[in-house]
C-alpha cells in the first residue's frame, strides 16, 4: 500500500500521549493548559498534515511512513482513508478548541492529562482499521471519563454499567464472528451483539441513559469530548457495516429514526441546559446513524457530511455554552437568563452553531441535512419523513435554548461577562469552518461521496454480488437515472484497497 | 455590449448587493467591532439602491429586448457525480419574480430610511440592521428563485429574520416568546415545505421551476405531473404558504409578530413576510391547474382566512394588530384569487396592497396625530354610522361573533391545548421515567440537576 511522505499519524497519536505523560506531573494548572494546548496543537497539526498529504497522493487508503508497529512487530494498525482523512483532523481540532476555550475558573477542576490521555486514544482508534485493535481502542477511550467520575467521587454507576455492557458485547459479538466458518455468514447472535454494543455507544434509546447521566455528572468538557466525536458511529462504520445483513441495517435505522425524533422532543422538555444539550446532540447523532445503515450513496454521503458538520457544530455549541456555564453556573432553561448585552458575540455564535447543527442554509450543516433526507426518503418514504420532523423539533429546541439564555429579562452582573480572547478564537474558529463549509461545500461532499462509495462496494464484496435489496434498489438507481462516474474514477475505485476491516483480514 | 453581456452584469448585481451588506454588517457584529449607526443607514442604502438598480435595469433590457424570462445560473453549487444529485443556485428573471424583487427593494429602502431615525440611539439599531440585512437577502433570494431549493434557502432566511425581530426587544419575556411562537409555526410550515421539495426531487429528477412548470415562461407553464402527484405536493406547499402567511389556522402568530419595532411589523408582517406564503402559491401556479381538489383547498382555505381576518380585525384594541389582521383578509383575498386561477391580479393587488400596508404601518405611531388633526379639521368627532351588519346580524350572534374576534378565533388555544400540551406531557412523562431508571441504576438520586436553583448558582468568579 501506498505510504505518507511523513509519519504524520504517529506523531500525531505519540504527541498528546506523550503529553499526557508530561503534563500529569505538573502541579500548576494554568502551566498544564498552556502544555496541553502545545501537544494538542501539535496533534491537530499532524493530523491536518496527514489529511493534506493523503489529498495528495490520490489514493483510497494509505500507511504511515516509517511505521514503528511494522518494524517492530511485523503488523500495521495505522492507516488512513478517505473516511478517517477528515475525522482524523476535526478530532484533534474538536480537542484544541476545548483545551484552549477551558477557562482559568475551570482549569483547577478540568484535568488536562486526561484530555490530552483520550486525544491520543481516539486519534488511535480513528487511524485503525483492525477489528481487535479498534475494540481495544473503544474501551480503553472509557478510561478517561471513567476515572473522572472516580477522582471527582461522582456517581458512576449508570455510566460503568452501561459502558461494561458496551465492551463486553463488542468483544463476545467480535469473538463469534471470528470464529464463524470463512465464507459463512456471520452468527445472528454475533451481529446482535455488535448492534446492541454499537446503539449502545452511539446512545440509541432505550439505552441512552448513560449519555444524560454522563452530562450530568462529569466536567461539561469531558463529556463534550466523549460524545461529539461520535465514535459509535466510526465502530458501526468499520465493524458492523461490512458485515451486517439487511434485517440489521434496517433495524437500525428505524430505531436511529425514533430516536432522533425522541431526543428532539426531549430537547424541547429539558429543564437544565446540559440535559438539553445531550438530548439535542443526541437527536443529531441518531440522525447520522439513520444515514449510515440506509446504505445508499446517497444517505450514506449524507450521513458522513452531516457526521463532520454536527460535530464541528453541536461542539461549537457545547463550547459556547460551556462558556457561559463558567460565568453562570448550571443554567436552568426554565428561567430567562438575558444575557446578551453581556456576552453578545457568545450569542452569535450560540445561535449560529445552533442552527448550522439543523442544517440551516449557509451552514455546513445543509448540505448533509439535504443529502440524508433525500437518502431516508428515498428508502423509506413514510418513515423517512420523520428525518423531516427531528429537524423541525430540534430547530425549534435550539432557538428556544437561545431565547431562554440569552434574552428575556435584565440582567446585571456583578463582574465582567465579556467573552475572553482565547474563548472568542476557539468558536471564531469553528464558525469560520462552519460558514466556510457551508459556503463552499462540494470539496468536502467529493470526499464523503468517494468514502460512501468504498464502504458500499466493501460491503457488496464482503456479503456477495447478490447484495442486499436497499443496495440493489441504490445500484439500479445509479444505473438508471446517470451514467457512471467518469472511467477514471471508476478505475480508481476498483483499483483502491477496501475500507473496511472484512473478516478476512 | 449585447443584452446577454448585460444581462449578465445587472443579474447578479441585485442578488450580490444584498449578500455583501450582510457579510459586511455580519462580520462587523461577529467580530465584535460594529460600524457606527451613520455608516449602517449608508450600507444599507447603497446596497438596497445598487440592487434595486439592478432589478429595474434588468426589467428595462428584458422590455428592450423583448424577452419574458431571463434565467442567471451560478452554475452547480454542489453536485455528487454519479448520483444524479445537484443542487444548483439559479435566479429567474421573469413576470412574477422581477415585480416582486423590486417591490422588495423599493419597500426595504423606504423601511431602512425610516428604520434609521426610529432607532436611532436604540441599543439594538446594529443587531437590527443585521437581521434586516437577513431578511433582505432571504426576501430577493426567495423571489428571484429558480430551482425549489434555492426557493426554500431564501425561505429559511426571512423565517429566521423574522422571527428574530418579533424579540427584538428582547429585555422583555412577552416579545422573546411572541418571537419563538412565530418560529416554531415556520419550522412547521418549513417542514411540509421541506417535504415537498424532497417528494419534487423525486417526482421531476430535479427541483427546477421549469422542470415543474413546463417549459413556458410564467404563468403560462404546464406542470409535468399527474393529478395526484400535484395535489400531494400542492397540498404540502399549502400547509407551507399557510404558516407563512398566517393563514387559518396558524393566524394566532400575527399580531404577536407586532411585538417588534414598527419598521420591522410594517416590512415584515405587513408588507413582504406576510405575502411570501401567496407568493409561492403564485410561483407554483401551474401545479394547481392539475387539480381541481387542489384549487377548491387553496380557494377555500383563502376564503375563510380572509373572513377570519375581517371579523378579528374589528375588535383590535391597538392599531398594530388592527392593521395586521386587515392584512390578513387581503392576503386570504389574494390566495382565492390565485386558486380561481386570477394569476394578474392576484399580483398587481399583491404589490398595491404591500404598499398600502407599508404606508400605514410606518404611520401608525402617529395614528393619535392624525385623529386629531382629522377631527380639529372638521371641527368635532369622526362620525360614526351603523354598519349594514349591525342591522341585520341579530344581537346573540354578534355576541358569538365578537367573542370569536376577540379570542382570535380560538385558534392559538387550540394548537396549545390540542397540541403543545399533549406533545410537552408525553415527553416529560417520559422525562420522569428515565428519573425512575437512572435513579434505580445509580442507587441513590441519580439529577444534580434537579437541586438547582433558580436564580442558578452563583458565578464560580466570585467562589
Amino acid at each position: 500500500m501506498i505510504e505518507l511522505h511523513l509519519p504524520w499519524l504517529q506523531i500525531a497519536i505519540a504527541a498528546p500521549l506523550l503529553g499526557a505523560l508530561w503534563v500529569a506531573r505538573l502541579r500548576d494548572p494554568e502551566v498544564a493548559q498552556r502544555q496541553a494546548m502545545f501537544f494538542s496543537g501539535l496533534a491537530l497539526a499532524c493530523a491536518v498534515g496527514a489529511w493534506l498529504d493523503f489529498s495528495a497522493l490520490d489514493q483510497f487508503a494509505a500507511h504511515d511512513r516509517w511505521s514503528l508497529p511494522w518494524r517492530l512487530a511485523g503488523f500495521e494498525p495505522l492507516v488512513i482513508d478517505e473516511l478517517s482523512a477528515p475525522l482524523l483532523p476535526m478530532a484533534a481540532l474538536l480537542y484544541f478548541v476545548t483545551s484552549v476555550a477551558t477557562l482559568r475558573t475551570k482549569v483547577r477542576r478540568f484535568s488536562f492529562g486526561w484530555l490530552l490521555a483520550s486525544e491520543a486514544i481516539l486519534l488511535a482508534t480513528l487511524s485503525c482499521r483492525t477489528p481487535w485493535g479498534i475494540i481495544s481502542l473503544l474501551a480503553l477511550g472509557v478510561a478517561p471519563p471513567l476515572w473522572e467520575l472516580h477522582a471527582r467521587r461522582r456517581p458512576l454507576r449508570v455510566f460503568a454499567i452501561h459502558m461494561g455492557a458496551f465492551v463486553a458485547m463488542l468483544i463476545v459479538g467480535w469473538r463469534l464472528v471470528e470464529r464463524a466458518a470463512p465464507g459463512s455468514p456471520a452468527p445472528i447472535l454475533a451481529i446482535a451483539l455488535l448492534l446492541a454494543a454499537v446503539l449502545l455507544r452511539s446512545g440509541i434509546v432505550p439505552m441512552h441513559c448513560w449519555m444524560t447521566d454522563l452530562f450530568e455528572h462529569a466536567t461539561f468538557g469531558t463529556a463534550l469530548l466523549f460524545v461529539t466525536p461520535m465514535v459509535g458511529v466510526y465502530a458501526a462504520v468499520r465493524l458492523l457495516l461490512p458485515i451486517a445483513p439487511d434485517w440489521a441495517l434496517h433495524s437500525i435505522a428505524v430505531i436511529s429514526l425514533v430516536t432522533a425524533v425522541y431526543a428532539a422532543g426531549m430537547a424541547l422538555v429539558q429543564r437544565e441546559a446540559r440535559r438539553f444539550f445531550c438530548y439535542l446532540f443526541l437527536s443529531h447523532s441518531s440522525l447520522v446513524l439513520v444515514g449510515l445503515e440506509i446504505a445508499t450513496p446517497i444517505g450514506l454521503t449524507g450521513a458522513f457530511c452531516l457526521w463532520i458538520s454536527v460535530g464541528l457544530a453541536l461542539t461549537g455549541f457545547g463550547l459556547t455554552l460551556r462558556a457561559i456555564e463558567a460565568r453562570k453556573g448550571r443554567l436552568l432553561l426554565s428561567e430567562f437568563h438575558g444575557l446578551y448585552e453581556h456576552t453578545p458575540t457568545l450569542a452569535a455564535f450560540f445561535l449560529i452553531t445552533g442552527l448550522a447543527s439543523i442544517g440551516f442554509p449557509g451552514t455546513i450543516g445543509f448540505v448533509g441535512a439535504e443529502l440524508l433526507v433525500e437518502g431516508a426518503v428515498d428508502a423509506y418514504p413514510l418513515v423517512g419523513m420523520a428525518v423531516v420532523l427531528a429537524a423541525a423539533l430540534n430547530g425549534i429546541a435550539v432557538l428556544q435554548a437561545y431565547l431562554r439564555v440569552f434574552t428575556g429579562k435584565r440582567y446585571f452582573p456583578s463582574v465582567s461577562l465579556q467573552s475572553r480572547g482565547p474563548e472568542r478564537m476557539a468558536v471564531l474558529t469553528l464558525t469560520l469552518l462552519i460558514l466556510g463549509g457551508g459556503i463552499f461545500p462540494q470539496p468536502g461532499l467529493t470526499s464523503r461521496h468517494h468514502a460512501a462509495s468504498a464502504i458500499i462496494d466493501a460491503r457488496r464484496a464482503t456479503l456477495g454480488p447478490g447484495g442486499s435489496p436497499i443496495e440493489q434498489h441504490a445500484w439500479f438507481r445509479f444505473h438508471d437515472t446517470a451514467p457512471r462516474p467518469a472511467a477514471t474514477d471508476a478505475e480508481k475505485l476498483a483499483h483502491r484497497a477496501p475500507l473496511a476491516s472484512t473478516i478476512d483480514e | 455590449m449585447t443584452s446577454g453581456h448585460l444581462f449578465n452584469v445587472f443579474g447578479p448585481l441585485v442578488v450580490a448587493a444584498p449578500a455583501l451588506l450582510l457579510v459586511l454588517l455580519g462580520t462587523a457584529a461577529l467580530l465584535g467591532r460594529p460600524f457606527p449607526e451613520k455608516t449602517i443607514s449608508r450600507l444599507t442604502q447603497a446596497a438596497v439602491i445598487l440592487g434595486l438598480l439592478g432589478a429595474v435595469a434588468v426589467l428595462a433590457l428584458m422590455l428592450a429586448a423583448d424577452r419574458r424570462l431571463v434565467t442567471l445560473t451560478m452554475g452547480d453549487w454542489i453536485v455528487l457525480p454519479g448520483q444524479h444529485f445537484h443542487f444548483t443556485f439559479k435566479f429567474m428573471f421573469d413576470r412574477l419574480s422581477v415585480p416582486f424583487v423590486i417591490l422588495s427593494f423599493a419597500l426595504c429602502g423606504v423601511t431602512s430610511a425610516f428604520a434609521s431615525k426610529y432607532l436611532h440611539r436604540e441599543p439594538g439599531f446594529g443587531r437590527f440592521f443585521v437581521l434586516f440585512a437577513v431578511f433582505l437577502l432571504g426576501m430577493v433570494v426567495t423571489s428571484l428563485a429558480g430551482t425549489i431549493e434555492t426557493l426554500f434557502a431564501g425561505w429559511e432566511l426571512v423565517g429566521l429574520s423574522s422571527a428574530l425581530l418579533v424579540g427584538f426587544f428582547h429585555e422583555r419575556s412577552g416579545p422573546v416568546r411572541n418571537g419563538l411562537r412565530v418560529w416554531t409555526v415556520y419550522r412547521v410550515a418549513d417542514a411540509a415545505f421541506l417535504i415537498a421539495t424532497v417528494a419534487l426531487h423525486h417526482l421531476t429528477s430535479g427541483g427546477d421551476f421549469v422542470r415543474l412548470t413546463g417549459s413556458g415562461p410564467w404563468p403560462e407553464g404546464q406542470a409535468l405531473l399527474t393529478s395526484n402527484q400535484a395535489l400531494f405536493i400542492g397540498l404540502l406547499l399549502l400547509v407551507a404558504a399557510a404558516g407563512k402567511s398566517a393563514l387559518v389556522p396558524f393566524s394566532g402568530w400575527l399580531p404577536r409578530a407586532m411585538e417588534g419595532p414598527t419598521p420591522s411589523s410594517a416590512i415584515f408582517y405587513g408588507a413582504l413576510s406576510v405575502h411570501l406564503g401567496a407568493f409561492l402559491l403564485l410561483r407554483v401556479s401551474p401545479l394547481l391547474e392539475q387539480s381541481l381538489l387542489l384549487c377548491i383547498a387553496v380557494v377555500a382555505l383563502g376564503l375563510v382566512s380572509a373572513w377570519f381576518g375581517a371579523v378579528t380585525a374589528r375588535v383590535q384594541s391597538d392599531v398594530k394588530s388592527a392593521i395586521a389582521f386587515a392584512s390578513l383578509t387581503q392576503v386570504g383575498i389574494i390566495v382565492a384569487e390565485i386558486g380561481c386561477g386570477l394569476r394578474y391580479i392576484a399580483l398587481v393587488h399583491m404589490i398595491g396592497h404591500a404598499c398600502l400596508r407599508t404606508l400605514q404601518l410606518l404611520r401608525a405611531p402617529t395614528l393619535l396625530l392624525d385623529y386629531h388633526t382629522l377631527e380639529n379639521a372638521i371641527g368635532g368627532r369622526l362620525p360614526r354610522q351603523p354598519t349594514m351588519w349591525e342591522q341585520v346580524v341579530p344581537e346573540s350572534m354578534r355576541r358569538r361573533l365578537y367573542r370569536f374576534a376577540l379570542e382570535r378565533g380560538f385558534f392559538d388555544a387550540m394548537l396549545t391545548d390540542y397540541f403543545v400540551r399533549p406533545f410537552t406531557r408525553v415527553f416529560e412523562w417520559c422525562d420522569a421515567m428515565e428519573r425512575r431508571w437512572t435513579d434505580f441504576l445509580a442507587g441513590e438520586q441519580s439529577r444534580e440537576s434537579d437541586s438547582l436553583d433558580l436564580a442558578g448558582r452563583v458565578a464560580e468568579e466570585l467562589r
